[in-house]
């Protein structure tokens, strides 16, 4: 083993004994550190499962095609003509009688269909083209809208649009959280570092006394920084599985309640080793700023 | 071998402490730097040690200049030297034996020599039965060779001590300065700064003797 593998294990070795020596600090800090990490964090996630959400429940883009009141059969035939020639991809004929069936059966709604007294439904057709992009969807709406007899044509992904809209504004939220707490983290790193140095002041002093370089003085609570700031990301993807998993059955029975078999999804191994290495790197930056500051102070 | 020349030490504030100092010391010498209180010999070991840098004038170290060194350089011209310090300088959160690792572990010996070469020094100095033991936990005469075991477990060719003998008994004094006549006889250039010089028996140690940051006459 080199020189300077040995030395970093050794570096690595004291920053683990001055965590360990001061284990309520550590502790604390950690707590801390996870705490700040948890919910920038949670807020990803919870993005992430509402994404999923929105993919689940809007699988298939369709577009809805009222007739006017009144419309002949000649028109409806002409119509499916036309969205035969004019739209690859499915479509389905809702005629106004199976229209009312439906609002019938549905939960309160019998009462007051038996008291009209004339079926005020138009006929419909449900398309579901195959591109379902929401620039195609848009032109086809266009096009459909200029047919005769074309009374209303309702895009069924103007949702989709506002849910993403929603999910972008969402997602910079959270960068926002994670960058204020990013600053945060680097703060409380800087603090514990600098309680680390001047605790070791006198070893810090012999040890230039006696040969020493700065970079063997550093290193140790750069390693330190580093692993607390890892250790806190670990402690915030406990906090977060925690967290889901406590979730996990309330959701899950109320999306079955829905009919949906929605289920919340957690930290992925991967994200919970970004989450740990973004909490090193911070807590590596918190640790250098503090110990040139520190050591400065001490000449 | 040291040589000073002009050598000339300003502390901040303006007090000269060394001034235009010339002298030569042989590789192997035993030298006792003696003066009153204030004379400049705490300066002048610090000086030597890299401790303090000169303000003009040369000293020569091991074949390298001080006044000119690069900061950076001076750690690995600390770690040929042996230092024990007026006031020791031990660390009294850890073991006997821990002191005597830390200049090893600076160098980044491998933690199995590292440990050998320690007992080995703790056991030249008489300690070795005490290296779990604190410091805090041993007496003057114990912990002033505990520094000489921290100072020479680098092996180092020039050995710096700063009053090593104040505050001990006769007893205790006459082991300490045993310890650096042996040093000495293998061929350690061996610098001790003192109020009062000992006499050691079938020895005439060098004597360069300040006054007032001079030699005195
Ligand atoms: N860091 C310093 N800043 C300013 N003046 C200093 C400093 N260190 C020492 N001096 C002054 O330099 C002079 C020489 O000090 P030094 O410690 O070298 O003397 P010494 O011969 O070792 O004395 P003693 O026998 O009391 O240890 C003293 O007058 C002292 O006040
Ligand atoms: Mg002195």
């Amino acid at each position: 083993m080199n020189t300077w593998l040995r030395q970093h294990l050794a570096a690595f070795r004291r920053a683990l004994r001055r965590l360990w020596a001061a284990p309520l600090n550590t502790l604390l800090s950690l707590l801390v550190i996870g705490i700040a990490m948890t919910l920038p964090a949670a807020g990803y996630v919870l993005l992430d499962n509402i994404k999923a959400l929105g993919k689940s429940a809007s699988g298939v883009q369709q577009i809805s095609l009222f007739l006017e009141a009144g419309a002949n059969r000649d028109l409806v035939r002409s119509t499916q003509d036309r969205l035969d020639a004019a739209v690859p991809g499915q479509w389905r004929f809702v005629p106004r009688e199976e229209a009312l069936d439906r609002l019938k059966s549905s939960e309160g709604m019998a009462e007051i269909v038996a008291s009209l007294p004339r079926n005020p439904l138009p006929d419909a057709f449900i398309v579901e083209p195959r591109d379902g992009s929401p620039e195609a969807l848009e032109t086809l709406r266009e096009t459909v809208a200029a047919w005769p007899g074309v009374a209303h044509v309702q895009l069924d992904s103007a949702w989709i649009k506002r849910f993403d809209a929603f999910l972008k504004l969402g997602r910079l939220a959270v960068s926002l959280l994670a960058a204020v707490f990013a600053v945060g983290l680097t703060a409380v790193t800087f603090n514990t570092i600098r309680l680390q140095v001047l605790a070791q002041a006198d070893e810090i002093q012999v040890a230039r006394l006696i040969g020493a370089t700065d970079a063997f003085i550093r290193r140790p609570f750069y390693y330190s920084g580093a692993l607390q700031g890892a250790l806190g990301g670990l402690a915030a993807g406990l906090l977060i599985s925690l967290g889901l998993s406590a979730l996990e059955e309330p959701v899950s029975r109320l999306a079955t309640l829905y009919g949906s078999s929605f289920t919340l999804h957690g930290l992925p191994p991967l994200q919970l080793a970004l989450l740990a290495s973004v909490g090193a790197a911070l807590g590596w930056l918190g640790a250098q700023l503090s110990v040139s500051l520190a050591i400065r102070q001490m000449d | 071998m040291i040589v000073g020349s002009h050598l000339t030490k300003r502390y901040p504030g303006g007090y000269e402490a060394i001034k235009d100092l010339g002298f030569e010391i042989a590789g192997g010498d035993m030298v006792f730097i003696s003066g009153h209180s204030g004379a400049g010999k705490t300066t002048l070991l610090k000086l030597m040690g890299a401790i303090e840098r000169p303000t003009s004038g040369s000293l020569i170290v091991n074949g390298q200049n001080l006044t000119a060194m690069r900061r950076a350089a001076l750690p690995y011209l600390r770690r040929n030297l042996g230092l024990i310090f007026q006031d020791q300088k031990l660390l009294f959160d850890r073991s006997a034996l821990d002191n005597v690792l830390l200049p090893l572990e600076i160098i980044g010996l491998h933690p199995r020599e590292a440990q050998r070469r320690a007992r080995a020094a703790l056991d030249k100095v008489g300690l070795l039965e005490r290296e779990k033991a604190n410091p805090i936990a041993l007496s003057g005469g114990e912990q002033q060779r505990l520094a000489i075991a921290r100072a020479v477990v680098n092996r180092p060719t020039i050995l710096l001590a700063d009053e090593p003998t104040a505050n001990l008994d006769p007893e205790s004094a006459r082991q300490v300065l045993d310890l650096f006549v042996a040093f000495n006889q293998v061929r350690v250039t061996v610098i001790i700064a003192t109020h009062a010089p000992h006499g050691i028996p079938g020895r005439q140690p060098r004597l360069i003797t300040l006054d007032h940051g001079r030699l005195a006459p």
